[in-house]
């Protein structure tokens, strides 16, 4: 199970998370994001940008409120909220965004 | 994921079988990694079956109710309709009472006179690999709710059945990924999430920033702070996941208003205890521990559960054999006590000031969760974990309307991701075992126009939010039971609307 991007592997699990979070690049987050069916653009960059950022200071990723709050400082209310993340990222800003920003599923009862 | 929604008109319509219709289902198997973290073999053993008999002759020695449940069932069938999982997949093999004698067949080979040598008679039947594969997928297809046990004459617990299974298969190395890589992460972080003390901190100060916006009134969410009177132990999905993170604001508010002094532990931040999933004494005794050494190590008086279904089981039935003795806490309060308990008890006392027209958008209906109906209890009078629940909803929200009697309180529902299923390689499953309860959820919307439901539950949450869009319903039509509390409660000091209006 793994990745193409420019002629490299990089391995992924069952679900499409890759293994080693330090084989991320920007090219594999738009290689991850075409097997969602998911073309990135300027915002969802702004997401997956936070997401990196937040992990990097907690190694975790963020709460959705969280991530809300602050996206709604840089995007407004219209599309700083959970709706809008969802139009984003179908599957979930959580975890669909963690598997394109390179991080690993955030597990539990979430 | 292409899902084919049941399409009931009662929530408890018996479907036409489908056989076969699940086979061959199954959640991903725990890597190595995983397995060996919890002291599991890392992949099938090459003498499995040995293995597996002498696990399952431990079983029928050291633990008798496991011998009178494999011993007892009569085959009545009063269990066969029971399911969620069969009323939602239509498959035989999940009528309970033949999902278990995918082991019981096995057991009655091995260890009954007329299995040892007339097998076909009494329908015994050899261990093989295929046997195994055959465990795996249809007991990951039982979500340890119980609903058939309360049908039982004879009381049969079917949910130990699927814990025995799922734990011979761990010894021999299958377990499950999504059960063992969480197990894994309480033990090295302190919680299913992985999330580390410093962004728990993190997050408990934004949302200490949220209530103060909101309110005007500064409610803190204390983390270990030793001295403080009660200990609060919550899903870590609490900290995390909508509408968790609203129920959390509302036990904050609770014991602000309250008066009383607590703190969530970085050490124990988490209430869920998947070695209860597994059918593991030995994690279930692990992830308890911790609990009893936080309270130990931060000098509590006093231990609260928050919103989770299982853990409540597991703190109320078991943790005292688990963890205990408890005996440095505070004898005059329960041990340990759940969060419900505490509010409806500060209600009774009149602490609160409530505003329940802050609810009025929304007409309610409650969902008993698996785990604290059936087994635990919450007060002092039978029957407290459905009147609790129900009587601190009816303190804050106008428009409460029950579903059908056949599908609450005892004879409750599982929400379809329960008994660790609540991954999303079990999503067609997930979807297909929560049609009763949607079902009975459409009921009371075209009877009474009800818009949301409330659990008590970090899965049933998670789940609702994942499936009620597939049955019509928005993502945030589920919510917390404090989420109600804190949507209604007027804080004291706090900016009202009223006051607002005054001015105006």
């Amino acid at each position: 199970m793994a990745y193409e991007v420019n002629g490299a592997t990089v391995e992924h699990d069952e679900e499409g998370y890759i293994t080693n979070l330090g084989d991320w690049t920007v090219e594999l987050a738009d290689v991850i994001a075409a097997a969602e069916e998911i073309e990135m653009d300027d915002e969802r960059w702004e997401v997956v940008n936070f997401l990196r950022d937040y992990y990097d200071e907690y190694q975790i990723a963020p709460a959705v409120r969280v991530l809300i709050k602050a996206l709604k400082k840089t995007m407004g209310p219209e599309k700083g909220n959970n709706k809008y993340m969802y139009e984003l990222f179908p599957y979930g800003p959580a975890k669909q965004a963690c598997k394109i920003a390179g991080l690993p599923k955030p597990t539990g009862c979430v | 994921m292409a899902e084919d929604i049941p399409n009931m008109e009662d929530a408890l319509d018996i479907p036409c079988l489908k056989v076969g219709a699940m086979e061959g289902l199954k959640p991903f198997i725990a890597g190595a990694d995983h397995q060996e973290a919890l002291g599991f073999p890392g992949e099938l053993v090459p003498n499995w079956k040995e293995k597996a008999l002498e696990k399952m002759a431990e079983m029928a020695e050291t633990n008798r109710a496991f011998q009178v449940y494999l011993d007892t069932c009569v085959k009545c069938g009063a269990c066969t309709d029971k399911c969620h999982y069969f009323l939602g997949t239509g498959d035989p093999k999940n009528m309970p009472v033949a999902r278990q004698d995918l082991l019981r067949s096995v057991y009655r080979r091995y260890f009954t006179f007329a299995g040892k040598y007339f097998p076909w008679l009494v329908g015994a039947r050899d261990l093989t690999e295929d046997v195994l594969q055959e465990w795996y997928s249809y007991y990951h297809q039982c979500s340890e709710c119980r609903r058939c046990s309360v049908f039982c004459p004879y009381g049969i617990d079917t949910a130990e059945i699927t814990m025995a299974a799922r734990d011979i298969l761990a010894h021999v190395g299958i377990g499950q990924k999504y059960s063992n890589e969480i197990i894994g992460k309480v033990h090295t972080v302190g919680n299913n999430l992985g999330l580390p003390a410093k962004a728990l901190g993190a997050t408990l100060e934004d949302l200490e920033e949220d209530i103060e916006d909101e309110t005007g009134v500064s409610v803190r969410i204390p983390l270990d702070e030793k001295g403080a009177d009660i200990l609060l132990v919550t899903p870590s999905a609490d900290f995390f996941a909508e509408p968790h993170i609203d129920g959390l604001l509302g036990y904050a508010k609770v014991f602000h208003e309250a008066g009383v002094s607590w703190t969530v532990s970085s050490y124990a931040s988490e209430a869920a205890n998947f070695g209860l999933f597994i059918g593991n004494q030995d994690q279930m005794r692990e992830v308890s521990l911790r609990i009893r050494k936080a309270a130990e190590d931060l000098g509590v008086k006093r231990i609260i559960f928050g919103e989770c279904g299982h853990a409540w089981r597991v703190a109320y039935s078991f943790l005292d054999t688990l963890a205990g003795p408890f005996d440095f806490l505070d004898q005059n309060y329960p041990i340990p006590q759940h969060i419900l308990e505490f509010t409806w008890d500060e209600i009774q006392k009149g602490t609160f000031k409530f505003d329940k027209s802050k609810n009025d958008h929304i007409r309610l209906t409650y969902h008993d969760s698996c785990n604290v109906a059936r087994a635990s209890r919450m007060g002092d009078e039978p029957g407290g974990q459905f009147e609790i629940p129900r009587n601190v909803i009816k303190s804050v929200c106008n428009n409460y309307f029950d579903m059908d009697r056949d599908t609450t309180r005892e004879s409750t529902l599982c929400c379809g991701g329960g008994g660790g299923l609540l991954t999303d390689d079990l999503m067609d499953l997930r979807v297909k075992g929560a049609s009763p309860r949607m079902t009975a959820l459409q009921q009371v919307t075209e009877d009474h126009g009800v818009t949301h439901m409330a659990a008590i539950c970090a899965i049933c949450k998670t789940q609702f939010s994942k499936v009620m869009p597939k049955y019509g319903y928005d993502m945030d039509s589920i919510l917390s039971v404090h989420q109600l509390v804190s949507n209604a409660i007027i804080l004291t000091g706090q900016e009202t609307d009223d006051a607002e209006e005054d001015n105006d």
